[in-house]
């Protein structure tokens, strides 16, 4: 079963809920052997059954729930993200365990979080991340700044606590 | 500011999305300006901080095997006890034959156990090829793609000089196995791909490597040929739909590498 265990965390980040994620996975490759013949050679594997999974989940209670939740402005203008250069906050995140970043992430609107962890975890290009989610490139990059500086916001309290 | 437009860029920059003349401008201003050097070593700071985080939900045994029952097929079954008998019978006939002929002393759990992996690495080459960036480090020089996997696996492992072969190196990439981080390679081959696998034996779970003797896997009765064997506490997987001595020469060069 290729991509399982990614799969599988991408799932618990995407419901938050271990019984979710597994029933999420399960439904995924379910659905996945069944449309298995619409899947054109060639193309992205990867791709296809990160969408299988995130389309799922959208159309789930939770996901419903999480997407509703979001703020409408996700798309607005383009808007450059100001400069990281707050040495101390580096420091700490590299002192850190790791879990002030767990937190931060688990704080994001779904919408960011997707992205961020199939770029920064999945290492996927923006060309996958476009098919994964089905958003023009441009929207990838746009996304995925506002979700950088959301998770910067969102680790600022902790870096002053610090 | 000569910085400003920089600025902007050094995500995408960080990401490797930058069209190829872009990246080399970025990267020699980035070299040459303390400001956005800083500023660079923050942002990968924080990618890597994500990355860490985010790797953070690993899926149970049990789930596993549960998945794995839910997809695979269910054989049909037929509702007449004449041909329900004679299906058995001849299904009974078929394994005694085959296991006799083939598998000797071997247990049916044993074949099973090993099939699955079979399965795994197979699937794990079949859809890495079909990626349209099947390597993450692509590169023919085996000086570059060994440093790449350090701090990406727990281990260290050697590649094998190519120059007198007709293999060539294409790249790299991570790879999971039993929920074990390992390497991925692929080579070339008169127009065949080649994957190898390497993984660290103990992480494997026992009752896998248990039964993954050397060239225990029989290739007449798969569409790729393979060979695993263990060597310095690494477990290696060659694979490919090239020649069994194809396979062999590459398994005989890592081993000589290793």
């Amino acid at each position: 079963m290729p991509h399982f265990d990614r799969l599988y965390n991408f799932a618990c980040w995407l419901t938050r809920d271990r019984q979710e994620a597994e029933d999420l996975v399960q439904e995924t490759y379910v659905k996945a052997l069944k449309g298995f013949p619409s899947f054109q050679p060639g193309t992205n594997f990867r791709a296809w059954i990160y969408k299988i999974l995130r389309n799922t989940f959208l159309t789930s209670r939770t996901g419903l729930k999480a997407t509703a939740t979001v703020p409408l402005d996700l798309e607005g203008e383009e808007e450059i993200l100001p400069a990281v250069e707050e040495t101390p906050e580096s420091i700490l995140l590299q002192r850190s365990d790791g879990q002030l970043v767990q937190q931060a992430l688990e704080q994001l609107p779904v919408a960011y979080r997707e992205v961020l962890l199939l770029c920064e975890v999945e290492e996927m290009s923006y060309q996958e991340i476009s098919a994964t989610l089905a958003i023009p490139m441009g929207t990838v990059m746009s996304r995925l700044s506002r979700a950088r500086k959301a998770l910067h916001n969102g680790l600022r309290p902790q870096f002053q606590k610090g | 500011m000569v910085c400003e437009p920089w600025k902007a860029k050094l995500d995408t920059y960080l990401d490797g999305e930058l069209p190829e003349q872009e990246m080399r401008t970025c990267d020699a201003h980035v070299r040459g300006c303390p400001s956005c050097s800083t500023d660079v070593l923050a942002r990968v700071q924080m990618k890597r901080a994500i990355q860490v985080a985010g790797k953070r939900f690993v899926p149970s045994s049990g789930f596993r095997t549960r998945i794995e029952q839910s997809i695979t097929p269910k054989p049909q079954r037929s509702f007449r006890l004449g041909w329900m008998l004679a299906a058995a019978t001849a299904v009974v006939l078929a394994v005694g034959t085959l296991t006799s002929i083939y598998l000797g002393a071997r247990s049916g759990k044993n074949t099973a156990s090993r099939d699955r992996v079979y399965s795994e690495i197979a699937d794990l080459h079949v859809a890495t090829l079909a990626s349209p960036s099947p390597v993450d480090v692509i590169s023919t020089d085996r000086h570059t793609v060994k440093p790449w996997f350090q701090g990406k696996i727990p281990f260290a492992f050697n590649l094998p000089e190519l120059q007198n072969s007709e293999f060539s190196l294409l790249g790299g990439r991570m790879t999971y196995l039993d929920q074990t981080p390992g390497a991925h390679l692929i080579y070339d081959v008169r127009k065949h791909h080649i994957s190898v696998f390497v993984f660290q034996e103990r992480s494997l779970s026992l009752k896998l490597s248990a039964r993954l003797d050397d060239n225990s896997l029989s290739p007449k009765q798969l569409p790729f040929n393979m060979e695993t064997w263990s060597q310095g506490g690494l477990r290696y997987f060659v694979i490919g739909d090239a020649s069994a001595a194809d396979i062999d020469s590459l398994a005989k060069l890592f081993k000589a590498a290793s």
